[in-house]
């Protein structure tokens, strides 16, 4: 019955999309995916997130979640099979935390260094080193942060692993070396090679000239 | 057992007041440590290297922050008193959701109307309201937030209820005739025991604001 129909208002090039599919997909639910145009937003997004009018959207049974750490908790609680966020309320506090701080900290300064240009380009990479050393040092025992397989913070630092290596060849600025951050290099490699996160992702070489027209589009423009 | 719960604050933070509020409905009894922002103790940069920042839960020793995430643990460690968090996901989802709202917009138009110059003020005041707008939208006909009873959007917004209240005293400029429905709201939440004893002084907040003001350039 459609009653229950799940449905998500993504884009193709957007990390924070591809965070909710990932996690439709460990979860095993079957779902709609609509391609937004947002250079032209649909009616229907403006309706489902009148606040942001910005993807993802999650719809469920008629009911849309916006913002994607709410969403990812929303599809943890409702199909509470295979959890991705941890059971112990202090666990989970410090992946809240630590979620909170990549999309606070890291992802607003790799933003800045693919955005801006000269000085203050220079000051988001320092920034952005920083934060990333700081991902560095958290406490890891296992292949990933949710332990043998992918949870709640892979799925939230998952965009960076294939994002990163792109906007590094764009912009000629290393942000995760072999030798400067070696347990995230790892982690990437190893994030990258689970078969559901791989056969999510983009096409690369499609989002690479999507990139590179962006970061241009920006440059010309603020010239 | 009986459990050790520290809170590191700052008596006019509205984040630390949303730790304050969450313990007094569950009626925890914890140690309120008011720190020196100017000259941070060695334990606050302990509990919290990343940050250095109030508030910081200590519960048993293990230290929880971001104030959000502050009142959630709050909510699922004392769960058998006055929860926070609707049981249904989608409203659970909508909680979160608004919550967020309050920090990453309504704060920042909030701090806005305080530090701007003088031919910003006007566009920050009108941000705010649009903010105000919104959240009364979401707060439809209930008493609260959470229905009949405080719960976690009321948790996240009502401290702000400080800086509302300062903009009259301080900034001539009063949300009420805009927002009607929130300064009725505001007043309800005020008549909670919880909510009250957590607010600062009115005057010292509105003494701190413009002190402030002077050191950063916007008086």
């Amino acid at each position: 019955m459609a009653t229950d129909q799940v449905t998500l208002l993504g884009m193709w090039a957007s990390p924070l999309s591809l965070r909710i599919e990932w996690a439709l997909k460990i979860k095993g639910i079957h779902y709609e995916y609509i391609d937004e145009d947002l250079d032209n937003k649909s009616q229907r997004l403006l309706t489902c997130n009148p606040v942001h009018k910005k993807v993802p959207v999650l719809v469920h049974a008629g009911k849309p979640i916006a913002e994607s750490l709410v969403i990812l908790e929303y599809i943890d609680e409702t199909w509470s099979h295979s959890r991705i966020l941890p059971e112990d309320p202090y666990e989970r506090a410090m992946a809240r935390f630590w979620a909170k701080f990549a999309d606070d900290k890291c992802w607003t300064t790799i933003h800045g260094v693919f955005t801006k240009t000269g000085q203050e380009q220079e000051n988001a990479k320092s920034e952005a080193i920083e934060s990333l050393k700081t991902l560095e040092k958290i406490p890891r025992e296992s292949k990933f942060f949710g332990g043998d397989a992918i949870g709640f913070l892979d799925i939230v630092f998952g965009w960076m692993a294939y994002w990163v290596p792109l906007l590094e060849e764009i912009t000629g600025i290393i942000l995760v070396g072999e030798d400067s951050l070696p347990s995230l290099k790892e982690w990437f490699k190893n994030f990258l090679d689970v078969p559901l996160v791989k056969e999510l992702l983009p096409p690369r070489e499609k989002l690479l000239h999507h990139l590179q027209t962006f970061r241009q589009k920006l440059i010309t423009s603020s010239s | 057992m009986a459990d050790e719960v520290i809170l590191l604050d700052f008596w006019p933070s509205p984040f630390g007041m949303r730790a304050r509020i969450a313990l007094a409905e569950k009626g925890i009894k914890y140690e309120y440590r008011d720190e020196d922002l100017e000259n941070k103790s060695r334990f606050l940069l302990q509990v919290n290297p990343v940050h250095k920042k109030i508030p910081v839960l200590i519960d048993n020793g293990k230290p929880i922050c971001e104030s959000l995430i502050i009142v959630q643990y709050i909510d699922e460690v004392w769960k058998d008193k006055c929860l926070l968090m609707p049981s249904d996901p989608y409203k659970r989802a909508q909680a979160r959701f608004w919550a967020d709202f309050v920090d990453n917009k309504l704060y920042h138009c909030g701090r806005r109307v305080w530090f701007s110059k003088a031919e910003d003020k006007e566009e920050a005041c009108k941000e705010l309201i649009e903010c105000l707008k919104l959240l009364e939208g979401e707060l439809g006909n209930k008493p609260y937030f959470g229905g009949e009873t405080l719960g976690f959007i009321d948790v996240a917004l009502v401290p702000f209820n400080s800086w509302f209240c300062s903009y009259e005293t301080c900034e001539n400029f009063s949300i009420e005739p805009h927002c009607p429905k929130i300064v009725a709201w505001a007043k309800r939440c005020m008549e909670k025991e919880s909510v009250s004893k957590s607010f600062p002084d009115h005057q010292m907040v509105c003494d701190l604001a413009l002190q402030w003001k002077k050191k950063l350039g916007f008086e």
